[in-house]
């Protein structure tokens, strides 16, 4: 039983993962971008539409291509959400507005989409049954026998996609120039500017990636996760993301292991015989255990583990 | 000069931040932005709804103040809206963001909640009220004390703490409500301890929120308080350097917060829904509140109207969803528009767009109007200082 657990939990881990990578790409810039939530949300939309097209484009839907079909999904959960990314960029970076104002903006925007959008589409009949089939599985299920198999080799090929990802990511951070002027962006954007670094530019790239790989995070809660169905909206989903960046103290590694631990924690009560009132408490769990890490690491104070000191902050040059 | 400004770099567009906009100035921008923001949702409006902009203002407009009713409910809402962004308010001024005020306020309604469970239909309704009123003002300040104190000990980033507060109330007031109605479908109802009705069902609450409004506006503006968190916010160096108690100030700011969100939860639950759900009673409110909050530039008395539009935006939206069957998410949809185009413009109100040919002219026109005499003499003693 505890394989499966792990099992699910790891699958289900792919949402917090996406979302956090995105986030912990975005908060490095010096930005907090309460929006993750609507723009998971604006993936899930563009992505389902990507798919939408590609299974319409085809006389006979049993042809589809596996491959073509999840590429063009995600690409468009990308753009998508990327253009959401752009657009938070616009208003933080170039007209320098109020971070949390316009993320929160953004929240409700997209969900609103999102929700408007999944109605529209339960109105006129499409479903996301067929496409969702795709996303399922990468191997073959022979593999997916066994503890190792099931383990390892038993997910959609979305799954896999994070955990690159935020490997990818981690290696940028850490090993190479372009981390290291992300972060100087992020610590202190003056004493970057000065150093020649494109300010602008790394914060507005930040913006605009970070926000398209939450937006395959959408992507995935419906087409793999939801298998297709679009009853339940992802904002929830979207703050814990949120919460696993100050869980994983701004190191996509260290979010490989909490979107995990979020994960297990969030289908835990479903192998517990509990009550629904024991559910909630368990659903607290995720947020109480990240203040208990922000409190940690702000007594402890440690210079690695502090959130980028100009998080929050508008970057204008002629303001000293 | 003519050739000097040619070669000088001059960006093509370059940002300027304004010191003061005169305010006739600011209020037709405003004005202009809420026009903008409203032919938009228009626009955006009548391509969903295939009905042409005429439809939408009609009904907008009817949805708002059709009935009597109606507009008892805009001015009420209004007053729900803005008691929470008068609660954050004082805590932006600090620049301490608060965005837990949806958590502050759920809490100070489970606290009321829970005297109502408990003890609703066991005493007189006039010594329950009371009781009712200050567990909600504690619950409420506990909530935001508690990332007050990490923050003023250990400089604990506020935004994230408050932001997860806000998830850890909506988890004990769904275990709260589970435990008591265990069949429920999340939503507990109370028929004992609710508000009695003052004039009509609305008026008593107005009349506590316009209170509140005026009374945070004159703390905010006259108290010595007000100076001190004003002083906080602007600069902490200099707040420390003139002897105020930082700390001290920003716990006793947050513990004011915390109250008025308690006085909020206990409205709503008491008096409006007369219920408890997990996210239903505050609605997001808390979120909403924060945004009229920082389009009023954190003045209580221009909140009302802030909070006075986007309730209309809301409401009258809301109208046309109802009636072609749209769903609450489509009046998400046009808040979120909203909400963009009026954030955008307070750029052009703190900011100042240089475009290259505007500078170019003005220097031309420059160079044209001062005498070509000195200008010589200045270069010379300018080549003079070189030469030195």
């Amino acid at each position: 039983m505890f394989i499966t657990l792990l099992s699910n939990a790891i699958r289900y881990s792919t949402v917090f993962l996406f979302g956090s990578t995105g986030e912990t790409i975005i908060e490095k810039s010096g930005h907090l971008n309460l929006g993750i939530p609507g723009i998971m949300c604006f993936g899930a939309v563009g992505g389902c539409t990507g798919a939408q097209i590609y299974m319409n484009s085809l006389t006979d839907t049993s042809q589809a291509s596996g491959f073509v079909l999840i590429l063009i999904s995600i690409l468009f959960a990308m753009i998508f959400a990327g253009a959401m990314g752009l657009l938070y960029g616009f208003f933080t970076i170039t007209l320098r507005c109020n971070q949390n104002v316009t993320g929160l903006s953004i929240t409700t925007f997209g969900t609103g989409v999102l929700s408007f959008w999944g109605k529209k589409m339960g109105s006129d009949g499409v479903t996301f049954y067929a496409p969702s089939k795709y996303f399922l599985q990468v191997f073959p299920t022979e593999w997916t026998k066994g503890w190792f198999g099931q383990i390892f080799l038993s997910y959609g090929i979305l799954v896999y996609l994070a955990i690159i990802v935020a490997v990818i990511v981690a290696i940028v951070f850490k090993k190479t120039r372009v981390g290291l002027s992300l972060n100087a962006v992020g610590e202190n954007p003056a004493t970057a500017d000065a150093a020649g670094i494109n300010v602008t530019g790394y914060k507005y790239i930040s913006c605009v990636l970070g926000a398209a790989l939450a937006g395959i995070g959408g992507l995935f809660y419906v087409m793999d996760y939801s298998q297709g169905s679009l009853e339940y909206v992802i904002d929830a989903m979207g703050w814990l993301a949120i919460a696993l960046v100050i869980f994983s103290i701004w190191r996509p590694l260290l979010g490989i292991l909490g979107s995990i631990i979020f994960g297990m924690l969030s289908i835990l009560p479903r192998y517990l015989t509990v009550t629904f009132a024991q559910i909630e408490l368990v659903n607290m769990i995720p947020y109480a255990v990240t203040v208990v890490v922000l409190i940690a690491i702000s007594i402890l104070n440690k210079k690695e583990t502090q959130p980028p000191a100009a998080l929050g902050l508008s970057y204008f040059r002629e303001e000293r | 000069m003519k050739a000097k400004a040619n070669k000088a770099h001059e960006p093509f567009v370059r940002l300027v931040k304004r010191k003061e906009m005169k305010v006739w100035q600011s209020i037709l921008l405003r004005a202009g932005a809420f026009l903008l923001s409203l032919l938009i949702c228009g626009i955006v409006s009548s391509l969903i709804t295939r009905k042409g902009m005429g439809y939408f203002f009609t009904t907008l407009v009817d949805g708002v103040f059709g009935t009597k009713r109606r507009i008892w409910n805009l001015f009420h809402e209004t007053a729900l809206l803005l008691i929470v962004a008068v609660a954050v308010t004082p805590a932006f001024k600090m620049r301490f963001w608060n965005i837990g005020a949806e958590g502050q306020v759920l809490i100070g309604g489970l606290c009321c909640a829970t005297c109502m469970f408990y003890l609703g239909g066991k005493m007189n309704i006039y010594a329950l009220i009371p009781i009712m009123l200050v567990s909600s003002m504690v619950g409420g300040a506990i909530w935001a004390v508690i990332p007050a104190i990490f923050k003023a000990k250990w400089n604990t980033n506020e935004t994230l703490f408050t932001l997860m507060m806000n998830y850890i109330a909506a988890c004990l007031t769904g275990f709260m409500i589970t435990t008591w109605a265990p069949r429920g479908s999340g939503v507990v109802y109370f028929e004992k301890g609710n508000l009695p009705k003052v004039g009509n069902e609305f008026l008593l609450k107005i009349i506590v929120v316009a209170a509140l409004t005026v009374i945070m506006w004159a703390y905010l503006k006259f108290s010595k308080h007000g100076y001190e968190l004003t002083v906080v916010g602007e600069s902490e160096r200099t707040a420390k350097y003139i002897g105020i108690n930082v700390k001290k100030v920003i716990i006793r700011t947050l513990i004011l917060c915390g109250i008025i969100c308690g006085i909020a939860g206990f409205l709503l639950v008491s008096g409006t829904n007369q219920s408890i759900h997990k996210t239903d009673t505050v609605a997001g409110r808390g979120f909403t509140a924060i945004l009229v909050s920082w389009l009023a530039h954190f003045n209580p008395l221009y909140m009302t109207v802030t909070s006075l539009l986007v309730i209309f935006i809301d409401q009258g939206t809301g109208q046309i969803a109802t009636l072609q069957g749209l769903g609450n998410s489509y009046s998400d949809i046009m808040t979120g528009i909203f909400f963009f185009i009026i954030i955008a413009s307070e750029f052009f109100i703190n900011y100042k767009v240089v475009f290259k040919f505007s500078v170019l002219k003005k220097a031309k026109k420059f160079a044209e109007t001062v005498p070509p005499a000195p200008e010589i003499e200045t270069e010379v003693k300018e080549k003079e200082e070189v030469e030195e």
